[in-house]
């Protein structure tokens, strides 16, 4: 409730739109945190690199802080700028379907992007991760890696959808493995929440053999504490997301950080490229494009580490 | 102002009375001791103790900032956007100094004074504004509780700003490390309690502070420099943000977005807690202390133990937040 009282709404568009131009409106939220904050990015790059591909276009991206901001500009955009076509990544399913909704019955193309809309068939084009494949990969790391009766504790994040499906795919992956799940709790996707319960967890179990932390910024938390608490050599961590410092540490063999579970951010990049080649009916682009969760290990973390991301 | 005076005359008249408010927070505090050894023989030991202490440091630095601010009859919104704002100004500047002073302790010093100078000045603006400018104290820490919170999130492009590797290596003995088994961390948080309980109660600072929070206009008949004291008491606040920041920089090495986020409602959750009236007039700093690990010992029992669904901690700790106010007012209603 802190962080929103101020929109920051960035405007990138072209100055001129020429007869056949299409303007195409990308509505992302803003980057309040590390993931957000790597989608923004993405999003910004893309941006720029389509504007020199397709310079009779013009793009307009707008980040927004809450729904109901969202709202606004999903309005705004159909106003004042006519959008032909719009990347959405909805701040929450449920208040923004409606709005979604008129715009995709006025004949806009509307790209829908990770979180999907309260009814189904909106959307021209869906774009996302797969939250259920985020959490099975993991899981299924566990069961292979870990021995039996191996003791693990989970970290979720933010009580949600996304966190529920997630933990959902972990524990049908683990089901049946013999690996023996000690606690579970909400570390909220934030560094300091994570560190205080880990530490309680250190505290509360003498024997863990594994962290799942389910998000890179807990794993940075829990590392933190196991660190403190030197039981490094006991349990891994698996986080997830691919932040480019856990990235770092694979691929530099580290032994408590094995691998790590993809959740691109990048794939607003994927969205705003696809609507792009749609709206100019250069190819057909309509339907789902799911993408599956991979799993980062020392021989492949050369490619998923970006230098210049800010996470 | 009827109600504020009325509070003054309460608080100095009924004696005997106070002891029960007095006895409130320190109940809740033994009852969840107890409740904690029950079920967890882990409870006590040295590691969560340390553990539990060291974590309430940072809130707790600053709540006995806001004791004053509150006691003087102000509200601080700011503090959690500003300590992130400090951290990610802190961060940044090692990074930078580290490039052209090497991995040394220089570098850490000035970094630590800048995170107190920043913090100062931060407070300094909040004041400068409620007392000089006129604003609510309310409306202008909201603002600024927006605007740091968006500058930290803009300084760190969205993402998180973390200390270099070997820096992190060098500074971690802040929060880590400690003199004869106590941590940094808490031998911090006691020297700015003990300080700021004597300055509350001995000094003419204290007492001018109570004297304009319990009615100002009175303060002002009696030659207390009102504006000076409520400038000073979030000059002091922002200091101690900044103070909390250097030793909160150690732990994770980082900042980001998510950094203090909801630090200012714990802060004046602690010090209500502790028996310091929300409307101003009187403050007590012990108090404000047995406040902060009221909170704390919430979350680490509820982390410790199965005992209720994790959907459930924010219920359980609003209800003893309530529950140990309840117990301090049952006087005041009294009375």
């Amino acid at each position: 409730m802190t962080k929103t009282f101020f929109a920051t709404t960035a405007l990138i568009g072209a100055l001129a739109c020429s007869a056949q131009a299409e303007t195409i409106g990308i509505s992302i939220p803003a980057a309040t945190h590390g993931w957000a904050g790597a989608l923004n990015y993405h999003a910004e790059r893309t941006v720029e690199r389509l504007q020199e591909v397709y310079p009779e276009h013009s793009f307009v991206l707008t980040t927004t802080p809450d729904s109901a901001t969202q709202v606004s500009d999903l309005e705004d955009m159909v106003a004042t700028r006519g959008i032909d076509a719009l990347v959405v990544l909805p701040f929450e399913s449920e208040p923004l379907t409606g709005p979604i909704q008129r715009i995709a019955e006025s004949g806009t193309w509307v790209t829908v992007v990770d979180r999907g809309l309260a009814v189904e068939g909106i959307e021209t084009l869906y774009v996302a991760g797969d939250n259920d494949s985020f959490g099975r990969t993991a899981g299924e790391y566990f069961a292979g890696a870990l021995e039996d009766g191996g003791k693990v504790v989970v970290m979720r994040g933010i009580p949600s959808t996304v966190d529920n499906e997630r933990v959902e795919g972990f524990e049908a992956a683990i089901d049946g493995s013999g690996l023996e799940v000690l606690a579970m709790d909400h570390g909220n996707w934030n560094r300091d929440t994570a560190f205080t319960l880990m530490q309680d967890w250190l505290s509360r179990f003498p024997e863990i053999d594994a962290v799942w932390a389910a998000d890179d910024d807990m794993a940075v938390g829990a590392l933190a504490a196991i660190e403190q608490a030197g039981r490094t050599d006991e349990m891994i961590v698996v986080g997830g997301a691919g932040m480019k410092e856990m990235v770092d540490r694979i691929r530099n063999g580290d032994e408590t950080v094995p691998v790590n579970v993809t959740y691109p951010p990048a794939m607003i990049s994927t969205a705003i490229e696809m609507t792009a080649v749609g709206v100019t009916g250069a190819a057909p682009m309509s339907g789902e494009f799911i993408i599956a969760s991979e799993l980062i290990t020392p021989e492949n973390a050369d490619d998923f580490y970006f230098e210049d991301s800010p996470y | 102002m009827t109600m504020a005076t009325a509070s003054k005359t309460n608080s100095q008249g009924a004696g005997r009375k106070i002891n029960l408010q007095v006895i409130g927070p320190v109940v809740a505090l033994i009852a969840l001791i107890l409740i904690g050894m029950a079920l967890n023989s882990n409870f006590l030991s040295y590691a969560n103790i340390t553990n539990v202490l060291a974590r309430s440091a940072f809130i707790g630095i600053i709540a006995v900032g806001m004791t004053f601010v509150i006691t003087a009859g102000g509200l601080d919104l700011s503090v959690g956007s500003m300590a992130a704002f400090v951290a990610g100004l802190m961060i940044l500047t090692m990074n930078t100094l580290t490039e052209s002073m090497g991995v040394t302790l220089p570098v850490i010093l000035l970094g630590v004074a800048l995170a107190l100078a920043a913090g100062l000045i931060a407070g300094i603006i909040n004041g400068v504004l409620i007392t000089r400018v006129g604003i609510e104290a309310f409306i202008v820490t909201l603002g600024t509780m927006g605007i740091y919170r968006s500058l930290i999130t803009w300084l760190a492009d969205g993402g998180t700003l973390s200390l270099g590797f070997e820096m992190r290596e060098l500074y971690r003995p802040v929060y880590y490390g400690g003199i004869a088994g106590i941590s940094w961390p808490i031998i911090a948080f006691a020297v700015v309690a003990i300080i700021g309980e004597i300055v509350m109660r001995h000094t003419a600072f204290g007492r001018h502070c109570a004297a304009i929070g319990s009615n100002e206009r009175v303060a002002r008949y009696s030659s207390i420099a009102v504006l000076k004291v409520r400038l000073a008491t979030y000059a002091l606040l922002g200091l101690l943000v900044g103070f909390a920041v250097v030793m909160y920089v150690p732990r994770l090495g980082s900042a980001s977005a998510s950094t203090g986020l909801l630090w200012e409602l714990e802060a004046i959750a602690a010090v209500i807690i502790g028996g310091t009236l929300l409307k101003g007039g009187f403050g007590r700093v012990w108090g404000t202390v047995v406040g902060v690990l009221i909170l704390s010992l919430i979350g680490n029992i509820l982390n410790l133990t199965d005992f209720v669904s994790p959907y459930l901690n924010g219920a359980i700790q609003g209800a003893v937040i309530i529950l140990a106010v309840v117990m301090q007012r049952k006087s005041a209603s009294d009375r």
